[in-house]
């Protein structure tokens, strides 16, 4: 009896051991990546000198740690992408030719995602102006960084956030030379120059998105993929401003926006959605107006009236 | 010749420059505001974009012509027209109400007739004033505020700064364009409907055939 008491305390003990052995290594995984990728110097011991160098990482590979652990893969390990070899230090040089995993290889065809429409995505991509311009080499984490990712237009019950996250993914190479070049031979472009023709164009940068006139509208995707060649992007103000706005289709699309929010429906409506002139049409106060201006008219009929039969009679 | 010698120059020619600037102006705004208000993809009073550019080019104009209407009252003793005298004021206007809508009817002379002391009854007094003082510098200030945006507060508790304003200056629009209707009717009441239309562009004020 005691013999087995004491096997199953040992059992115990050693399970504990095993899982905190088990976390420890969770943990050492990205973290150990992140120890030299998250900061801005390295500081190892130089084979040839045999002194310890410190040196400065290379700020194209140094990860915002913070950051990452908001984005949609925060739980990954770094090798689920990379290849394992990284776990090798110092790295071997021809790993940086290995071709990286796609965001398809992960999420085609997977029965979890597919309210993500993956392929519908890849299929509208594919008739964009990126792709027909650039081809394969235009990936996907060119606009979506897989470290920092995060599912924004679906998760965020705050407009202004909607919007900056978006526009920042354009703005990360079309208001940025180097990253620009990457994949252009010409300079980016001069975007203020280029909107002079719209009103308000800071207010218009803040409040919505470029892809709100830059993409053809999927009424079946949530964000539209296919960006649209400069000459066929929208020009016209009434798209967006009247009461059949383009941004209740787009923008303002999710559904669920007003139940995340716990103020309530009438906060959200009137305080998430910027003032669109024209878009907004309030059904109330176009009764009252047209009851008064009714009232008016009517007051002044009866006016005339009157003053016709007293020149009558 | 005996007929115009009971004419009063009752608008000089400043008032009527800028009565005039005034009309034009506000009939463009409200014809370009309600483009903007009423938008709709599939029809359009006229084109968007044009209907903003007329909007604050003339909205612009109209703040200007408030400022020489308002440096003109100050240089001037026009203001003193539109000087509401509190005591009486309600009954004053109660029974110029009661004229409009019974009196003249039976023949009634007006309770206060216009001289070159008295040019506005205390209805129009009243009215003036509101549109003048309030109304009027209500659309100028939130109309600067639109046409600047970055100026607005950008909330205002959980109500954004622009859709307070816009909808303050959209709904002063609307009172004023209901003002522009009654003004244009009760200016009818005359001798002759066309009688106070001929005046505000001569000048001259015939009270006989008031």
């Amino acid at each position: 009896m005691r013999t087995s008491y004491l096997l199953f305390l040992f059992a115990l003990i050693l399970h504990g051991i095993t899982l905190q052995a088990e976390e420890k290594n969770e943990n050492t995984d990205v973290n150990g990546c992140l120890k030299c990728h998250s900061h801005q110097t390295i500081t190892f011991t130089n084979t040839l000198t045999k002194h310890e160098d410190k040196r400065l990482m290379n700020p194209f590979y140094i990860l915002d740690k913070d950051h990452f652990a908001k984005g949609v893969h925060a739980k990954f390990k770094c090798i689920d992408c990379h290849s394992s070899e990284y776990e090798q230090y110092p790295h071997k040089a021809e790993l940086k030719l290995e071709p990286l995993n796609t965001c398809l290889d992960c999420h085609g065809g997977d029965v979890k995602y597919a309210s993500f429409q993956f392929e519908k995505i890849d299929e509208e991509f594919q008739k964009s102006i990126h792709f027909k311009k650039i081809g394969e080499s235009f990936t996907c984490s060119k606009c979506h960084n897989q470290h920092y990712y995060q599912a924004k237009s679906r998760n965020s019950a705050i407009v202004s956030d909607i919007v900056l996250f978006s526009n920042e993914m354009c703005m990360s190479c079309h208001s940025n030379n180097t990253k620009f070049q990457l994949l252009s031979d010409k300079l980016k472009p001069a975007l203020a120059q280029i909107h002079d023709w719209l009103p308000n164009q800071e207010l218009h940068f803040k409040n919505v998105r470029c892809i709100e006139c830059h993409t053809q509208l999927v009424d079946s995707l949530a964000v539209s993929h296919n960006i649209l060649p400069k000459e066929k992007a929208l020009k016209n103000c009434e798209e967006c401003h009247s009461k059949n706005s383009m941004l209740e289709a787009s923008l303002y699309k999710y559904k669920n926006l007003q139940s995340r929010n716990q103020e309530g429906k009438l906060n959200t409506i009137i305080s998430n959605k910027s003032y669109v002139i024209g878009a907004y049409q309030n059904t109330w106060l176009q009764r009252i107006s047209f009851i008064i201006l009714a009232l008016v008219l009517l007051g002044i009929g009866f006016h005339v009236i009157a003053r016709i039969m007293k020149k009558l009679i | 010749m005996k007929e115009s010698e009971n004419k009063i120059y009752f608008y000089p020619i400043w008032i009527r420059i800028w009565h005039g600037l005034n009309a034009i102006g506000i009939l463009v705004l409200i014809y370009t505001g309600i483009t903007m208000y009423y938008s709709n993809r599939g029809f359009q009073l006229m084109d968007f974009q044009l209907a903003i550019n007329m909007h604050n080019i003339t909205g612009i104009m109209v703040g200007l012509s408030y400022l020489i209407f308002s440096i003109g009252n100050l240089r001037t003793t026009n203001h003193k027209h539109y000087k509401v005298k509190r005591i009486g004021m309600f009954e004053k206007v109660l029974k110029q109400s009661q004229y409009y809508m019974v009196g003249m009817f039976n023949n009634q002379h007006p309770p206060f007739p216009l001289s070159e002391k008295r040019k506005f009854n205390p209805l129009q007094k009243l009215i003036y004033s509101i549109i003048m003082y309030v109304f009027m510098p209500g659309l100028i200030i939130t109309g600067i505020g639109l046409l600047f945006p970055e100026l607005i507060i950008e909330n205002v508790y959980h109500l954004s700064g622009i859709f307070l304003t816009a909808l303050l200056h959209a709904s002063l629009g609307f009172l004023v364009s209901i003002f522009l209707i009654i003004h244009l009717y009760v200016a009818s009441i005359g001798k002759h409907p066309l009688e106070n239309f001929k005046s505000i562009l001569n000048g001259y004020h015939d009270p006989n055939k008031h």
